[in-house]
């Protein structure tokens, strides 16, 4: 069970608080209705599932409510950092741009 | 090859046993081959297989970069079925249990599949009209599944706790008596002795680092721990891993990477006859043939290339299935694994042409890979080989998450209300 | 009764404290403090088990929890057997009552046994290679013969009535062992006032002092050291010591899992004690104490009963007392098995020879042994033994060969060597280095807060060992947070005892030309023989070598056999031993009950069980209940001789009738606040709200971005700035999780609070004719008529005196209103509106005539008529699609070409010609009945009911193209015939839907 930092709530706190939701700084295009196929099919469905460092998204769901997001080592499951919601991705070494 | 009998057995009895040969070649890589397949596990070993076997294509590579048989095929809880919903699944699924029929002949090595039955529970109302759609589907396709009441379910399945006092009571099941688990080892084994009696190589510690295209575009082989090799078509059989080896041919994949586990108790003697599913509670079990409860446990919520996962997860899986089986509860845990499952938008497989020309991809198969091991390797090997697709694995593109065309029998069972 | 083999005045136990037992039905006597392994052997019983292959007798190897051989049973009582108990970790109780495993019909005479004979055949891996013709026979002959000879213990067969616990735990430093190298760090980290767990696997922490006999430390015998530091442990708050505790699994940022076996030992547990408690411990430093096992010699019938590691030995002998035998060889290539002698020897047993591989053994257990006059046999082995249940003889012979000398023993103490116990430093993800010149795997990199000390760590003088346990226990406590201060515990230690050298891989009489069974793991019957086989047919890797011949697979999981089959493996390839590679260590390190992983999980506790405010009125009124998610909802009220089908005829009339009363609470309720509240909407929603006017209704439909409907509900605008909105039963945690996504992340710019009031209101509906004059007399402030409100409007009121907002809205589509009351008044409420309902006839409904009554009318349910991969098009609300709106969630999902593609499945009715046949629900469609399996599939029914009301069967159905068939003519082919259908539209009642306003 993973150790998870809260930003909002400055916490490490179990993962049965909080719920994984995805990769993180995926943008939902303003012009939606403009996209071809293949572009809302990349914003839809294609991810990055990176072997290292994954920029993801989780919500506090049982503390704050808060999502937030996390850089975390899918090989060896190590948070690197957590930020909040709306801060811009942090440059970590090794992190796949 | 050296054919396997009981008379082989005795025979090689007198002498210590010493006269058995290798089970597959371990030879050093050529410099080009007509195919590459990358990962030797259950499907791409059974794509090999069925390229020298159905196609006449020998001058194949299976490059595995640790060994082979090692990652999910190693790792599952081997439950085979094909009671699916949907035409396209039930269609790839059936295919599969056709060969897992007469596998053991076909390759001369006992996978050991046993049709032991597969038992799904139904706890409530939902459920009930969830198994019953895929009784009657299945039906109208020739699969085999009937409904049976609690009784009758406890008939097939005897610690089956069906008493009105647990939080969910059984309100009965579907059986698919062709259903039930293969040796999951063999079935590696099995296929790699075949296919390299056929004259592939299977290539172990070999490590794929990139790919090479011509500047037209189509594949032109691959990188690896042990140098170029050239190839007029690769195929990626690589689960988990498959997102970061068709980065490498700038083909962005629809897939994340989840841990599973799966776990089994110590061994007793015969207890539990059949396989038993329920998706309302979260639990999978069936008995190997050496006696241990085999246990699926839930994916973990995070993507992870650990091979570990969550104790909760267990603990919850365990709860489960005390919950079903309660005499199970003094029964031990003896052993613990992860996998690396990779898993769709819509949770079904993708076995296709990519938009590079000579590159075919095979993943996707999330929790579900093992049993459709020989349909979905027979498919493949047809893909690659006629440059199409088989009729049985044409809906089971990429393209499908651009047309939005999914096949996506877990919202078919979305539980709402 | 005396046991034979308990030797007077040896030992920590008290004689006079006896304790009676049985095994296999024979009665014995043991004392407190046995184990149930040292009780038998003080009764000289060593035949305890049958292998798993070759049903060979076999005795117990060890004194730990490492034994392969010595499984029994244990039964308490009818429903509490336990299966697969290994006799070597089992404390002994009054009472207790052990049976053997594996063996028909007996254990002496096992008819397995057989196998032994047949064995040339059964070589690693033979199943693979036969029972394949005729194919038939597998399922019916093979298999079933080969799991009756599979398996060990018998499983329970009764419902297990004991309980079990868990607890969480977070401490500054964990320590795991309670050994010498355990003790001393607690001590040094303790002294800190960091927060300490210290677990150990004993009921009295000693580790290896439990039967050394040449350690003293600060002055004292090693064992009295460590039972007076354990004393000191206890007696300081800041220390939690656990016993009878093994820390089992080691997963990620430092939790470690343990098992705490609370009753086990226990003659009559109480009944408030769990039988075992688990616990899950965040640590911020973890220290591995874990120790190291010895491994047995391999040479041929090395399994024999009454050879055993020479620490069990000692063990048996110095803790409990126990001589194995009267006549106890020793076979080793190291030093440590020479205190086994010694302390045998000068326990008065006799010890007729020390075989030992080595051509010159030195040091101070040899020079022990000689000082002794034992005859040390230096540059020799144990080729074989005599004697099949019972070791009678082991058979000498020097390394190059020659004569072989038969030695009479009635024992023999083997030993390899130490191999450290590495399993949890694997398991936290650290990597193992191989120490060539010790011939062991030691922990290496580590990737966890976590540190090695003493033997798992490979630190063998027992100076640098306290040195580095001290140094680990202050460090932690100094990573964790904790000032340290002074400079920590000191400890005067002198050891005579040996840790270092042995030998890994088969010895000789076991190369590759012998002929007997020499084996390697014991309960799997994997002999070197085996192994090699595995070699020669591909195998390469370990892990192949390992499943090939299942060799460490057994419920030890390998703990005395991996580094021998490693050594074997690499031996063959020509290769070093690192380059064979060790398997990963996985949890558990012994085996966990699976009541404790469960613990309080069962029954109620398995997953909350939620009730409405009014489920005790309707439990009272005898209504059925069925499990949705985890509510518990009425699905019908029965009266006397009443049937389901009988109960909801009668429910579905009398609400067409006159009306009736449904508890609807269990709909997910989401207050949606704020300035951009109805902007949000707009987003969420398919459909258009901006001017919905407030105390009005719609019926809204949500999607997810992929276009397809994943909730929907009727949402009340009470107020420009709030609205009300309802979701599905199922679908109230992830329709709030959904919103709070989007809000959160997508749109943070808007200004809207959502809250869950799905807890906060209880949901009454009163629907039919006579729901206006059921609720008006009880209704204050809000005029009712409809003129001022009408169909699909909200208004804020009281009613019985207390809060309401009260909905005119239908589910039924007759004129209906939705009570919602504070939840703590729902039942008292409930019950006044009941009263009125009574007056006029009505009734109270399930969620069964829900149904019914919503099909008749054609309304959906989602999740039932929709399954994820519907769109509002295909179920006809594409009326509820704002498409002039520039942007909503799904939007351009619902544009992908599939999703507007002609022929997709579409909602439609179905009647039965024959107006009887109701349809079942799930069946499926086609528009040829004539064709061959498999059959072209159109379209599946996705409800399907009698309808009173209408007076005939009414179903739904996802058609494909299901809107341009009206009146077509289709079939459900069903098991005993097929069935004709017509396809209609999905309003079967009421089709202008003027009894809304009736």
């Amino acid at each position: 069970m993973l150790l998870i930092r809260c930003p909002y709530c400055e916490e490490d706190r179990p993962e049965l608080e909080f719920r994984h939701a995805g990769e993180a700084h995926l943008v939902r295009p303003s012009n939606m209705d403009a996209m071809s196929d293949a572009e809302f099919e990349r914003f839809l469905f294609i991810r990055q599932n990176p072997k290292g460092v994954v920029f993801e998204r989780w919500r506090h769901v049982h503390g704050c409510a808060r999502f937030f997001n996390a850089a975390r080592d899918t090989i060896t499951d190590k948070f690197v950092t957590t930020y909040k919601a709306g801060e811009p991705k942090p440059t970590l070494e090794g992190a796949e741009e | 090859m050296r054919k396997f009998s009981a008379f082989a057995i005795a025979r090689e009895a007198l002498r210590g046993h010493k006269g058995w040969g290798v089970q597959w070649a371990s030879p050093e890589p050529r410099s080009e081959y007509d195919v590459i397949i990358i990962g030797a596990g259950g499907h791409g070993l059974a794509t090999a297989y069925y390229l020298a076997k159905e196609h006449g294509i020998t001058n194949v590579a299976v490059l595995e970069k640790g060994w082979l048989g090692g990652g999910n095929t190693g790792r599952n809880t081997t439950i085979i079925r094909s009671n699916y919903l949907y035409d396209e699944s039930a269609g790839i699924y059936d295919h599969a249990l056709k060969l897992w029929d007469g596998l053991s002949q076909d390759l001369n090595y006992n996978v050991m599949y046993s049709a032991r039955g597969v038992m799904m529970l139904a706890h409530n109302v939902h459920d009930v009209q969830v198994l019953q759609r895929h009784i009657h589907a299945n039906r109208l396709n020739g699969v085999d599944n009937e409904w049976l009441t609690p009784e009758q379910a406890k008939d097939y399945c005897p610690p089956l706790n069906i008493s009105g006092q647990t939080r969910y009571p059984v309100i009965g099941a579907t059986l698919q008596r062709r259903g039930g688990t293969a040796r999951h080892d063999a079935v590696a084994w099995g296929y790699a002795r075949a296919a390299s009696d056929r004259g592939v190589h299977i290539i172990q510690n070999c490590e794929v680092t990139g790919t090479r295209r011509a500047p037209q575009g189509h594949i032109i082989g691959v990188d690896t721990s042990k140098g170029f090799i050239g190839a007029k078509k690769v195929g990626v059989v690589a689960a988990g891993h498959t997102s970061v080896l068709m980065e490498m041919a700038d083909v962005r994949m629809p897939l994340e990477s989840y841990p599973l586990q799966a776990m089994v108790s110590e061994p007793v003697k015969p207890v539990f006859p059949c396989v038993v599913m329920s998706n309302t509670v979260h639990a999978y079990i069936s008995q190997s043939d050496k006696g241990e409860l085999v246990i699926g446990a839930g994916t973990d919520q995070y993507t992870s290339y650990s091979q570990a996962g969550g104790l909760h997860i267990i603990n919850h899986t365990v709860d489960a299935i005390c919950e079903m089986f309660p005499m199970f509860r003094r029964m031990k845990m003896l052993r613990s694994w992860g996998g690396i499952v990779d898993v769709t938008p819509d949770r079904s497989p993708i076995l296709a042409k990519t938009p590079v020309q000579g590159l075919y991809v095979n993943c996707g198969w999330g929790t579900g890979g093992f049993k459709a091991t020989p349909g979905s390797g027979h498919v493949f090997a047809h893909t690659i080989a006629r440059d199409e697709p088989h009729r049985i694995n044409a809906p089971f593109t990429l393209e499908r998450f651009r047309t939005g065309r999914l096949i996506d029998e877990a919202a078919a069972a979305a539980v709402a209300h | 009764m005396s046991a034979p083999y308990r030797i007077a005045g040896k030992g920590r136990l008290t004689p006079a404290r006896a304790v009676r037992f049985t095994f296999d039905g024979k009665h014995y006597a043991g004392l407190e403090g046995d184990t149930l392994a040292s009780a038998l052997l003080a009764n000289g019983v060593h035949l305890v088990g049958r292998s798993f292959k070759y049903h060979r007798p076999r005795g117990f190897l060890s004194a730990g929890a490492e034994e392969p051989n010595a499984l029994v049973g244990v039964h308490r009582d009818a429903a509490r057997k336990t299966p697969n108990v290994r006799a070597t970790v089992q404390e002994l109780y009054d009472g207790l009552e052990a049976v053997s495993q594996n063996r028909w019909p007996s254990l002496a005479l096992d008819v397995g046994a057989i196998n032994d004979l047949a064995s040339p055949l059964f070589s690693a891996g033979f199943y693979y290679k036969t029972f394949m013709w005729p194919k038939a026979a597998w399922k019916r002959f093979y298999e079933p013969n080969i799991r009756a000879a599979a398996g060990l213990g018998v499983a329970p067969d009764q419902a297990d009535p004991d309980h079990y616990a868990a607890r969480y735990a977070h401490c500054d430093v964990l320590i795991v062992g309670g050994g010498v190298a355990g003790l001393t760090a607690a001590l040094a980290a303790a002294e800190t006032g960091a927060r300490i767990m210290l677990v150990d696997e004993q009921a009295e922490p000693a580790g290896a002092l439990r039967y050394e006999s040449g350690t003293r430390i600060d002055g004292q015998d090693g064992w009295d050291w460590a039972q007076a530091a354990v004393q000191t442990l206890r007696g300081m708050d800041n220390v939690h010591l656990l016993t009878r505790t093994t820390a089992f699994g080691y997963y990620t940022q430092n939790m470690v899992a343990l098992s705490e076996r609370v009753t086990e030992h226990l003659a009559e547990p109480q009944q408030d004690l769990p039988r075992e408690r688990l616990w899950q411990v965040r640590a911020k430093r973890v220290i591995l104490a874990t120790g190291a096992i010895e491994r047995h010699m391999v040479f041929a019938n090395n399994d024999r009963p009454g050879i055993m590691l020479a620490s069990a030995g000692r063990s048996y002998l110095n803790h409990h007392g126990v001589a194995v035998g009267r006549r106890v060889g020793i076979y080793t290539a190291n030093d440590s098995a020479y205190h086994a002698a010694v302390d045998l020897k000068q326990a008065g047993v006799d010890v007729p020879a020390i075989v030992d591989l080595r051509d010159n053994p030195q040091g101070p257990g040899v020079d022990a042994a000689r000082a002794l006059g034992i005859p040390i046999h230096a540059g020799r082995a144990v080729v074989g033994v005599a004697g099949r249940q019972r070791v009678t003889a082991m058979n000498v012979q020097a390394k190059g060969g020659g004569a072989v000398n038969p030695i009479p023993v009635d024992a023999l103490l083997t030993s390899a060597g130490w191999t450290p116990s590495v399993h949890l430093f694997s398991q936290s993800r650290g990597k193992v280095a191989y120490d060539d010149a010790g011939k062991r795997f030691l922990p290496g990199v580590g990737a966890q807060d976590c540190v090695s000390i003493g033997a798992c760590n490979g630190t063998d003088d027992l100076d640098d060992l306290l040195s580095e346990a001290i140094k680990a226990g202050r460090e932690a406590a100094k990573a964790a947070g904790i000032a340290t201060g002074r400079a920590g515990p000191k400890l005067k230690a002198t050891s005579s005892e040996s840790w270092s050298g042995g030998m890994i891989g088969a010895g000789p009489g076991a190369d590759a030309d012998s002929k007997g069974k020499a084996f390697v793991d014991f309960q799997n019957d994997v002999t070197a023989k085996d192994i090699r086989q595995a070699v020669r047919e591909g195998m390469q890797s370990i892990e192949h070598v390992k499943r090939f011949t299942t060799n460490g697979m057994a419920t030890d999981q390998g703990k005395t056999s991996n580094l021998h089959g490693l050594a074997i493996a690499a031996e063959m390839l020509g290769k070093a031993v690192p380059a064979v590679g060790l398997t990963t260590f996985r949890a558990p390190y012994t085996p966990v009950t699976f009541g404790a992983l469960a613990n309080y999980s069962r029954g109620d506790q398995f997953d909350p069980t939620r009730r409405t405010a009014i489920h005790p009125w309707a439990e009272a009124k005898g209504a059925v209940f069925e499990d949705v998610g985890q509510w518990k909802r009425a699905r019908y009220f029965p009266r006397a001789g009443e049937d389901m089908f009988a109960a909801v005829n009668r429910e579905c009339r009398t609400v067409r009738e006159a009306a009736g009363l449904f508890d609807a609470s269990t709909l997910g309720k989401i207050e949606v606040v704020g300035p951009d509240a109805a902007s949000f909407m707009e987003l969420l929603y398919t459909n258009p709200w901006q001017k919905l006017e407030p105390g009005r209704c719609r019926y809204g439909i949500m999607l997810r971005e992929d276009g397809f409907i994943y909730d929907d509900g009727v949402v009340g605008r009470l107020a420009p700035d709030r609205s009300h909105v309802t979701t599905t039963t199922g679908g109230a945690a992830r329709v709030l999780n959904h919103m709070e996504d989007y809000l959160q992340t997508e749109f943070p710019h808007l200004k809207v609070y959502l809250t869950s009031v799905s807890e906060q209101w209880a949901v009454i509906a009163v629907q039919g004719p006579k729901s206006r004059e059921i609720i008006a007399p009880l209704v204050e402030g809000i005029d009712l008529s409809d003129a001022a409100m009408p169909h699909m409007s909200v208004r804020e009121g009281k009613i019985c005196g207390v809060p309401t907002r009260l909905f005119r809205m239908s589910f039924t589509g007759e004129r209906g209103f939705e009570v919602n009351v504070p939840a703590d008044y729902g039942q008292a409420v409930w019950e006044a509106l009941w009263a009125e309902a009574e007056k006029h006839g009505a009734c109270a409904y399930g969620t069964e005539a829900m149904h019914v009554l919503r099909a008749e009318k054609g309304y959906i349910i989602v999740g039932q008529d929709t399954d994820g991969t519907a769109t509002a098009s295909d179920v006809g609300l594409d009326w509820a699609v704002g498409k002039k709106k520039a942007d909503f969630v799904g939007k351009r999902g619902m544009a992908r070409p599939d999703l507007v593609a002609a022929g997709r499945k579409q909602l439609v009715g179905l009647r039965s010609p024959d107006g009887k046949t109701v349809l079942e629900e799930g069946a499926h469609l086609v528009a040829d009945p004539n064709q061959k399996v498999p059959m072209t599939m159109i379209g599946h029914v996705t409800s399907s009911y009698w309808s009173e009301n209408c007076g005939h069967p009414i179903a739904l159905a996802m058609v494909v193209d299901g809107h341009n068939r009206m009146g077509e003519k289709l079939f459900v082919p069903m098991p005993n015939g097929t069935i004709e259908v017509e396809v209609t539209g999905t309003v079967f009642f009421d089709e202008t839907g003027e009894r809304l306003h009736g």
